[in-house]
């Protein structure tokens, strides 16, 4: 025993002397993010917090909210979980997202489309250009053949076991834990199927901003990329900021781009519509 | 000795032959070392096809670890089925169709709407009779993932567009998969009419299982 900590109050004096703290991956609250763009006011922000690598981490967030995530030192992976805040049996279906718009490849001014015809995220900008809809996350199994361990309490977590403790955050389960999709970390698919990772090392800094289109719970895990073909593991820090913002108008570009963008569109105003 | 092509290659004795009809949905358990065959009786009939572990059903199939795991989107001869723990769950063990797709998914009532338009909210859809067929077990919606399409053909062009394209399958085409665990299967022999996904003619499949 450390006989200075030997009593409740020098323990007590011990752990508030430990406040205020500043490491690299943590939340900041109040959120204060002054890279934020020039038209969202300092009172707007809603989240601000850096995920540290092999980290997660899960909010609400409103229809109209921005997310911004950044990938900070090139090796972040941005796996997601997304649903319907208010009946989280809605939740995001890849199938159907990929499906819907005739495309694998995610970027600016496409959707993240929920099982019930609705849009949860449109992208508004997307400065990686690789992400991935076809791999889903690491699990134990996977971790603990490629790097020996992948428990939650080691030093190599699993997308999945992380996507999980997230999900159950708000009271779901690994029933609920979906098929994901992948920001920051590619794949590219070859005339015969096969699938090539675009893993990087990418350069520090590259941002996605996502628009929620309705009240969702997202849950965000950082962990490498299930086909990243280095041996050692290598993740770096994940960081999200999110403001507040308007549900998106009936003239938005994205909402009018294509035929299956505005029937989605038109299918999530119309569950707003009460 | 049977003059019954549809059997052709397989032994063991025939546990359980069963027409599916068209549109309609199937569910039935396989235990370990069973072999399931699927006819596809009349050519390019899709079957969205999900598997749970029978010992514990939060465990499925998942198609983004059977891809990841295999480095290829699509399902062929050898392909395990992973579970979303990353445990064979089944292997495909002879298919006489190249390749069956794993990424495009079940159609929805909803999904319809947006793909082809609001005529088409009133039409029978996969997920309806996934719904069915897992609620009679106390499954629901949120144990719906991404599933297996037998016998439809989803290619991915070089710019990532992809879709639903003319079936490379034909009449009496079979897939084989061997079960690696106690599971069950859950089918909706697939009643889409927008899309070649089904020759634009849903038709029944055959289910066997040889013990």
């Amino acid at each position: 025993m450390n006989a200075i900590l030997g009593d409740p109050k020098a323990a007590r004096d011990h752990a508030r002397a430990q406040g205020g703290t500043r490491v690299e991956a943590m939340p900041i609250l109040p959120p204060v993010a002054d890279d934020r763009p020039q038209a969202v006011a300092a009172s707007d922000l809603l989240w601000e917090e850096t995920l540290a690598p092999g980290g997660y981490a899960t909010r609400r967030l409103a229809r109209g909210a921005q997310l911004r995530l950044i990938d900070m030192g090139g090796d972040a992976c941005a796996s997601l979980n997304i649903f319907n805040a208010e009946l989280p049996t809605e939740r995001l279906n890849v199938a159907d997202t990929v499906k819907v718009q005739w495309n694998a490849y995610l970027g600016a001014g496409q959707l993240l489309l929920s099982d019930m015809g609705r849009v949860l995220f449109s992208i508004l900008e997307d400065g990686a250009g690789t992400h991935d809809t076809f791999c889903g996350v690491s699990n134990s199994a996977s971790n603990l053949r490629k790097y020996g361990d992948g428990c939650n309490s080691g030093t190599y977590p699993n997308g999945r076991d992380r996507l999980i403790l997230g999900a159950a955050k708000h009271g779901l389960t690994r029933r609920d834990v979906h098929p994901c999709v992948n920001l920051f970390k590619g794949t590219r698919i070859e005339a015969d199927g096969a699938i090539t990772p675009v893993v990087g090392p990418f350069s520090p800094g590259r941002a996605v901003v996502l628009r929620a289109e309705m009240d969702v719970i997202m849950v965000v895990a950082n962990c490498p990329h299930v086909l990243d073909p280095r041996a050692a593991w290598h993740s770096t820090p994940l960081r999200a900021t999110a403001w507040r913002g308007p549900a998106t108008q009936a003239d938005d570009p994205i909402r009018n781009s294509t035929p299956e963008a505005t029937r989605a569109f038109l299918n999530t105003e119309d569950y707003y519509r009460r | 000795m049977t003059d019954d092509l549809a059997l052709f290659g397989l032994s063991g004795l025939i546990a359980h032959d069963e027409l599916v009809p068209a549109r309609a949905p199937w569910l039935h358990h396989v235990t370990v070392g069973q072999v399931l065959r699927i006819v596809d009786c009349e050519g390019n009939q899709a079957v969205d096809f999900l598997t749970y572990a029978a010992a514990d059903d939060a465990e499925r199939y998942s198609a983004q670890d059977t891809v990841a795991a295999q480095g290829n989107l699509f399902l062929r001869t050898g392909s395990v089925l992973l579970s979303n723990e990353g445990r064979a769950m089944m292997t495909i063990i002879d298919s006489a169709v190249a390749y069956h797709d794993t990424i495009g998914g079940a159609c929805s009532c909803e999904s319809n709407t947006l793909r082809y338009g609001y005529h088409t909210k009133s039409q029978h859809a996969c997920v309806d009779n996934f719904l069915e067929a897992n609620l009679t077990q106390g499954r629901g919606k949120r144990d719906m993932v991404s599933n297996i399409n037998f016998f439809m053909n989803v290619p991915v062009e070089e710019d990532g567009t992809l879709g639903i394209v003319d079936g490379i399958s034909a009449p009496g085409l079979t897939v084989d998969l061997r079960a690696e665990m106690d599971v069950i299967v859950v089918v909706s022999n697939c009643p889409q009419i927008n899309n070649p996904c089904n020759g634009f003619n849903p038709s029944p499949v055959r289910m066997i299982i040889t013990a």
